[in-house]
């Protein structure tokens, strides 16, 4: 109940127009990942989502900001599910670590669950949309069977800029793509601009 | 509190009420008779803004007939909704946010708390004075001078026209005009009713007669058939329902006129700057109208002139 009065409350608060360019009701597992903004950024997809694929979907989300005080936990936990990893500070350093996180995002969708990611890894300024980290090309390795969706938000940046407490309640729109066709033998670099690109893409009305 | 509904105002609603009926089976008869193609279109979506009106109207003449708070609550809806729509288009930046919170969550609950209180001289001036002046202090205090009187005249402007321009239609419950004591629900019924019967005739004039654009560089479907048609039809059923104004039938005409005129010239301000933001309409929660904007455009502009006609000419 919780999680249907949040998805209707933060939908409305951003006005949210939704486009799919793909099946919503698919039951394929898949990866949604799209560009990060704001903090309403995967409540909005999450909202966005039909209400069955919604209880199948797990965020992931930094345990740093999810596990500070009860409420936070309890939402992480209870409400959305999320898939909790500890964040690496910077690019390329810890190497293991990232690896681990991904490892886990894939074990814990099991047969069933989709994720909600952000692969800039921290929310970009403006609007723009920041290189890939890694991650995204790791989880599509090890779990091929996957679908990768884009996920476009807009203007979700201007109605909760990062450092704001409250939002102006502008309208906004949420695009999702077609999955990213699988290449074999991909490199990473490749797939990462690949997979940007077909994000950004999303923003020019089809 | 004694009831602001008389018989004048439920035979204004029994109007409304017929025209819908009318409208609606005509919708009907030409859904059945409209075949296939691109009239299909057409017709659906004339279907889905009388649907629309049928909510729209009942929304607002239970508003009206609950009193003040009914209106002053459906219209401070009105005018969060348009801002949204209107904010969303203006090129504001990050640095604008703070300035923009404190329009959607203080200006606009103040503007209509002072209806409420019935304060008219700080309702007329709050928002062309202080609000005025203090969005561009805080815009400036933000220290981001890119494009600066762009961003600040752009937000000036959205609470101009969603806010001030829009509280002007429950403000006129706050006039006091001799032997139309607490009848002012009607007044408002008056000029809503008229404005929007005009946007109504003026489309369904340019759609039947067609002929010459009366403004091509801003909007498509205004035709001068629409507008002299469209007006002077809205006028006349102002006039005919001069009985529910404090005016006369002279009066009611004059002010009716006015008043499709303002909302006319609404509507072309309103187009331009969706023309120049590139966009249709300015949202989509009103199936077959597009965004609350994009309805009452002519409201806007039409409500000010004519309270303040009103109060110069017939208020005490």
């Amino acid at each position: 109940m919780i999680a249907g009065i949040l998805a209707k409350t933060s939908s409305l608060v951003c006005g949210t127009s939704v486009e799919w360019r793909c099946d919503p009701h698919s039951s394929a597992q898949r990866v949604y990942f799209g560009n990060h903004s704001s903090h309403l950024d995967f409540v909005i997809i999450w909202s966005a989502l039909p209400a069955e694929a919604r209880r199948l979907v797990r965020p992931v989300a930094g345990s740093d900001y999810w596990q500070r005080g009860v409420v936070r936990r309890h939402l992480a936990d209870r409400v959305f599910h999320a898939v909790l990893i500890s964040r690496t500070p910077g690019i390329g350093c810890r190497c293991d670590a990232a690896k681990a996180s991904v490892r886990r995002m894939a074990d814990e969708i099991g047969a069933r669950c989709s994720l909600i990611v952000f692969p800039e890894g921290t929310r970009g300024v403006d609007g723009e949309v920041g290189a890939f980290k890694s991650g995204l090309f790791h989880l599509s390795r090890l779990r091929p069977d996957v679908e990768l969706v884009p996920v476009f938000l807009e203007n979700l940046n201007r109605i909760l800029p990062k450092g704001e407490v409250l939002p102006v309640p502008m309208l906004s729109r949420v695009v999702f793509g077609s999955p990213l066709p699988r290449v074999p033998g991909e490199g990473k670099q490749e797939f990462l601009a690949r997979s940007r690109e077909a994000l950004v893409h999303l923003q020019v009305a089809s | 509190m004694n009831s602001v509904v008389d018989a004048a105002l439920l035979r204004l609603v029994g109007g409304v009420l017929t025209l819908l009926v009318f409208a609606s089976a005509i919708g009907f008869v030409m859904h059945r008779f409209s075949g296939r193609g691109p009239k299909r279109a057409m017709v659906e979506n004339i279907n889905a803004r009388i649907r629309a009106w049928w909510v729209m109207a009942s929304v607002f003449a239970i508003s009206v007939m609950t009193g003040a708070i009914g209106s002053i609550v459906l219209f401070s809806m009105i005018s969060l909704l348009g801002m949204r729509e209107f904010v969303t288009l203006a090129p504001t930046r990050r640095a604008d946010h703070r300035a923009l919170v404190w329009c959607f969550f203080a200006v606009t609950p103040v503007e209509y708390g002072l209806i409420y209180a019935g304060w008219y001289g700080l309702f007329s001036i709050m928002i062309p004075v202080y609000i005025f002046i203090f969005v561009a202090i805080r815009v400036v205090l933000a220290g981001d001078t890119e494009r600066f009187l762009e961003r600040t005249a752009t937000m000036q402007w959205g609470v101009m026209i969603c806010v001030y321009f829009v509280s002007y239609v429950p403000a006129l419950l706050m006039l006091r005009i001799p032997g139309f004591e607490r009848q002012n629900a009607k007044l408002m019924f008056f000029l809503v009713l008229v404005v929007e019967l005009s946007d109504v005739l003026q489309y369904i004039w340019g759609k039947a007669i067609g002929g010459r654009l009366i403004a091509p560089s801003i909007s498509p479907n205004k035709t001068w058939a629409g507008f002299v048609g469209g007006t002077l039809s809205a006028t006349a059923a102002g006039t005919v329902v001069w009985w529910a104004t404090p005016f006369g039938p002279v009066g009611a005409a004059t002010m009716a006129f006015v008043a499709t005129i303002m909302g006319f010239a609404g509507g072309l301000i309103m187009s331009a700057i969706k023309r120049d933001r590139g966009v249709k309409d300015f949202g989509s929660l009103i199936d077959g109208h597009g965004g609350v904007l994009d309805r009452i455009d002519s409201l806007c502009f039409a409500a000010p002139v004519f309270f303040h006609l009103t109060r110069y000419f017939f208020a005490a």
